[in-house]
């Protein structure tokens, strides 16, 4: 076995353990590469079907790529897709920075679809080395009533034996790829085969590294038109991967403050 | 080596851990600078903050990256955060040091493969750096580095760093913790992390980072017997596919296997895989897996297929080393969960045998386990538990304690043999009268005739018929109707196939009981798939005789006694045996009964005619 493997093998083992214990389960897909990965993945998991609903939180605003992909692969991927729209901005906390308060969007439309199919745990596509605060989830992650994350009261969770047993009320989420590096994602994504929304590869010198959406998210400076190129574009860098999304870094906290309230 | 091959390879997991003041977060802090793996800006951008904020920048800052631990000054939780030098990429996982927040580093420190531990050379070995210790050795770290740190508070000084260093020794060697090499080290200045110090010309072991490179990484157990702890059973285009994740060894397709612990043997026929290059012949260690067997054998999640000839231990009572997470301490006579590969067994604390002071080392006899306690203690569970030494294969060797839903402790299981058989017989007492003398009694043996067919193929009908035959001629019967039996026994259940093979396992456990008691059983029922009626044969044994009552589906529909077919394909009832939910036919019953072309009294004398074979004149 090779390392990309053994990621591998770990992710289908968590998958497995998700279906097993929670039901209604649903996976988020934001269209981008990391959730694309994580289908694929419950493809190897489940041999050839997804047996539980793809999400997508659809705030009207994803690239008009996003939504040519969305299209095609939710039939290519036999998915079993929800794709509904996310409460208006009107909505969303006034007092959050603007491109905060639109990503807030997604929170909302994520309680809603708990709400609307009461979907006991949610599979979700964060990975440890994104973010510093998503450094500190577990791999099953419980949240308050309200879809909260308290990170200083997480339950412990070793050996592989995850926690799957909780109080009436508590919503879970689950992270097959915590342990995955965006270097790995690639690589992954280069040895499968798996089709991506072309805004990742570089077109006029530009090109997306993380995806958002249209007006919150900025391409970087590239010329990798190829898988090959982007990993060693990756490997040369040094440029953190959120860099383009405008809401990580409008103020200090801001991440943060929209992880405790049940962003991603 | 270039960044390109680095990258093909895994990261390496390391976790550091120490006292909460003694420098871990400075030292990898200034370990990530020095080997220039920190994201641009990341280091300027620390130092405006604590610009506005008046505070001195320090090293930690870069991992307490949350606003409220810079506020606490505390690192609240394990953390990940990658790094790499010229020999690899490495994983460290930030164990915090607050005693209250040892759940943390457990949670962080079981997934390495080597451990760092900081201690300060002014302070010493502190009673927090012993339980870290401890802690690595009994979640089972097998490389460990030891940091002396802050000798830039010391002056540097040889003798003080010999002094700590055997301290530390003299306590490592005493648990069986072997460290590699204990490096005197001022983090905050970075000197023998990833450069050699200029201010301690008198040590020549290696740096840190020097250190970790060496270890070796810690290789899939390929060379172990084989292990399959079953997560789940899939049904997939009417076959049954057996998935979890290689614990241990290897396995080739057309092998035996055998489950535990039901110690059925089937053979391997295929390993199932999707978008896969290559079709696979066989698993490995660290594989997640999907197979299919030749035998449809009762399986379900906690099961373990091993091979026939190298088999785990099973037995009733555990004797467990335990790590204690709990506020509330551990009593004796509690009763937990245990949680073992993917087996979960109900357990009750028989008795704390040891209580281990970390501190010290000493032993004593306690009467509770305190919050963050190690402890010798024995578990019982009502049913028999699979597993394995943890020497011999960790992931069957250690299991995680709940109490309710919170996770209170784990435990490794170092031996196991010496408490099997004096338990064994402990949970069941022995009947007075034997089966046999029953049998002499009544002339024949108590039996289970477990009829099996569609809705509508005339199973009930059939059943009444008989056990109104056998009644006349004497014989002790009873019949066990489906719908008589889901309205009292099993009113809680419904139609889901999980609460239908719950309900085919307590009939099953009740048809025993009245077979055990020298009655001749009847049991009626759908038993849909080939593992409910396996499930059945298992818990019943050899006075179960299966009978297919067959009836093809339209005679059956077009019977529609109880107007049931109709509503199914209407949609008004979901989960209906045949239509909306998976009949599986019994592929070797005992006796075939096809009510479609036999007359009710024909079904009934070919019936009578195989219990006079079989049960009346023949016993098994």
């Amino acid at each position: 076995m090779d390392d990309l493997d053994a990621l591998e093998a770990q992710s289908v083992f968590i998958l497995r353990e998700a279906f097993n214990k929670f039901d209604p389960i649903g996976l988020l897909w934001s269209l981008g590469k990391d959730s694309c990965v994580m289908i694929w993945l419950a493809k190897k998991a489940f041999l050839g079907r997804m047996p539980f609903p793809a999400v997508h939180l659809d705030t009207g605003k994803e690239f008009p790529e996003a939504y040519a992909f969305r299209d095609t692969y939710s039939k290519e991927w036999d998915l079993n897709l929800i794709a509904d729209d996310c409460p208006p901005i009107e909505e969303v906390d006034a007092s959050l920075p603007p491109a905060s308060r639109f990503a807030a969007r997604k929170s909302l439309g994520l309680q809603q679809a708990i709400d609307r199919y009461g979907f006991k745990a949610l599979i979700t596509g964060i990975r440890r080395d994104e973010q510093a605060t998503r450094a500190k989830e577990r791999v099953f992650s419980p949240r308050g009533v309200d879809n909260s994350w308290d990170f200083r009261e997480q339950p412990p969770e070793f050996w592989d034996q995850y926690n799957t047993d909780f109080p009436p009320g508590t919503h879970v989420r689950v992270h097959p790829l915590l342990h995955w590096t965006e270097v790995d994602i690639w690589r992954y994504i280069e040895r499968e085969n798996i089709p991506m929304v072309p805004l990742y590869y570089a077109k006029n010198g530009q090109r997306f590294r993380s995806l958002g959406e249209i007006g919150i998210t900025e391409p970087i400076n590239s010329d990798a038109t190829t898988i090959a190129e982007i990993i060693a574009e990756l490997e040369a860098t040094r440029d953190p991967e959120r860099a383009g999304r405008t809401m990580d870094h409008e103020t200090e906290d801001s991440f943060e403050r929209l992880r405790t309230m049940g962003y991603l | 080596m270039s960044a390109n091959t680095k990258a093909r390879e895994r990261a390496f997991p390391i976790v550091i851990v120490g006292h909460i003041d003694h420098g871990k977060s400075t030292l990898i802090g200034r370990m990530l600078h020095d080997t220039n793996s920190l994201p641009t800006g990341k280091v300027e951008e620390l130092q405006t903050s604590c610009e506005r904020r008046g505070a001195p920048f320090e090293w930690s800052f870069v991992l307490d990256a949350l606003q409220l631990e810079r506020d606490q000054a505390i690192t609240v939780d394990s953390t990940q955060i990658w790094f790499h030098t010229e020999t690899r990429r490495y994983v460290i996982i930030d164990a915090p040091g607050h005693r209250e927040f040892l759940r943390n580093m457990v949670t962080g420190a079981a997934s390495a493969n080597a451990g760092v531990i900081v201690i300060d050379a002014e302070q010493g070995v502190s009673e927090q750096t012993r339980r870290h210790a401890y802690l690595l050795h009994l979640i089972g770290i097998p490389q460990v580095v030891v940091a002396i740190n802050k000798m830039d508070l010391v002056d540097y000084s040889e003798e003080r760093f010999k002094a700590v260093e055997a301290e530390m020794q003299a306590y490592l060697q005493e648990i069986g913790l072997e460290a590699q090499v204990m490096i005197p080290v001022a983090a905050m200045h970075g000197d023998n992390l990833a450069e050699r110090s200029s201010n301690m010309s008198w040590y020549e072991g290696p740096t840190v980072t020097d250190a970790l490179d060496a270890f070796p990484r810690a290789a899939a157990p390929i060379e172990r017997p084989f292990r399959l702890p079953v997560q789940d059973v899939y049904r997939q285009d009417g076959r049954r596919l057996i998935v979890g994740r290689v614990e241990s060894g290897q396995l080739k397709v057309g092998s035996d296997v055998t489950v535990w612990p039901t110690r059925r043997t089937a053979k391997v026929t295929s390993i199932e895989q999707w978008a896969a290059p290559d079709e696979a012949t066989e698993v490995k260690a660290g594989q997640s897996v999907a197979i299919t067997l030749d035998d449809e054998l009762f399986i379900e999640r906690g099961h373990v297929l091993t091979l026939p000839t190298a088999g785990p231990r099973s037995s009733n009572a555990l004797s467990v080393k335990l790590f204690w997470l709990s506020r509330d301490p551990l009593r004796h006579g509690e009763s937990l969960t245990l949680k073992l590969a993917t087996a979960e067994y109900d357990v009750v604390v028989d008795s704390i045998d040891t209580v281990i002071d970390v501190g010290d080392l000493s032993r004593h006899r306690g009467n509770e386990v305190a919050q963050n306690g190690v402890a010798e203690i024995t578990l019982r569970s009502r049913s028999d538990m699979t597993y394995d030494l943890f020497h011999d294969i960790p992931a069957l060797g250690r299991a995680v304690l709940l109490d309710g839903y919170q996770v209170v402790g784990g435990c490794i299981i170092e031996s196991g043999g010496d408490i099997e058989t004096a338990s064994r017989n402990l949970t069941a007492v022995p009947q007075s009268v034997k089966a046999d003398e029953r049998q002499a009694a009544n002339g024949y043996p108590g039996a289970v005739l477990w009829m099996s067919g569609l809705s509508g193929a005339g199973k009930s009908t059939l059943a009444m018929a008989l056990q109104r035959e056998l009644f006349k001629r004497d014989i002790n019967v009873y019949t066990l109707d489906g719908d008589n039996v889901r309205n009292g026994l099993n009113r809680d259940l419904g139609f889901s196939e999980e609460e239908r093979e719950e309900n085919i396992r307590r009939v099953a456990e009740v048809a025993k009981l009245f077979a055990d008691s020298g009655t001749i059983v009847i049991s009626a029922f759908i038993a849909p798939t080939n593992s409910a009626r396996a499930q059945a044969r298992e818990i019943i044994g050899d006075q179960f005789h299966e009978v297919f009552v067959s009836a093809d589906m339209s005679v059956c529909e077009s019977r529609d006694v109880k107007g049931l077919y109709a509503k199914a394909r209407r949609g008004e009832i979901d989960d209906f045996t045949g239509i909306s939910s998976p009949w599986e036919p019994p592929k070797n019953p005992d006796l075939e009964v096809n009510t479609g072309e036999l007359s009710l009294d024909d079904s009934l004398v070919k019936m009578v005619s195989y219990i006079e074979q079989t049960i009346l004149s023949n016993p098994k």
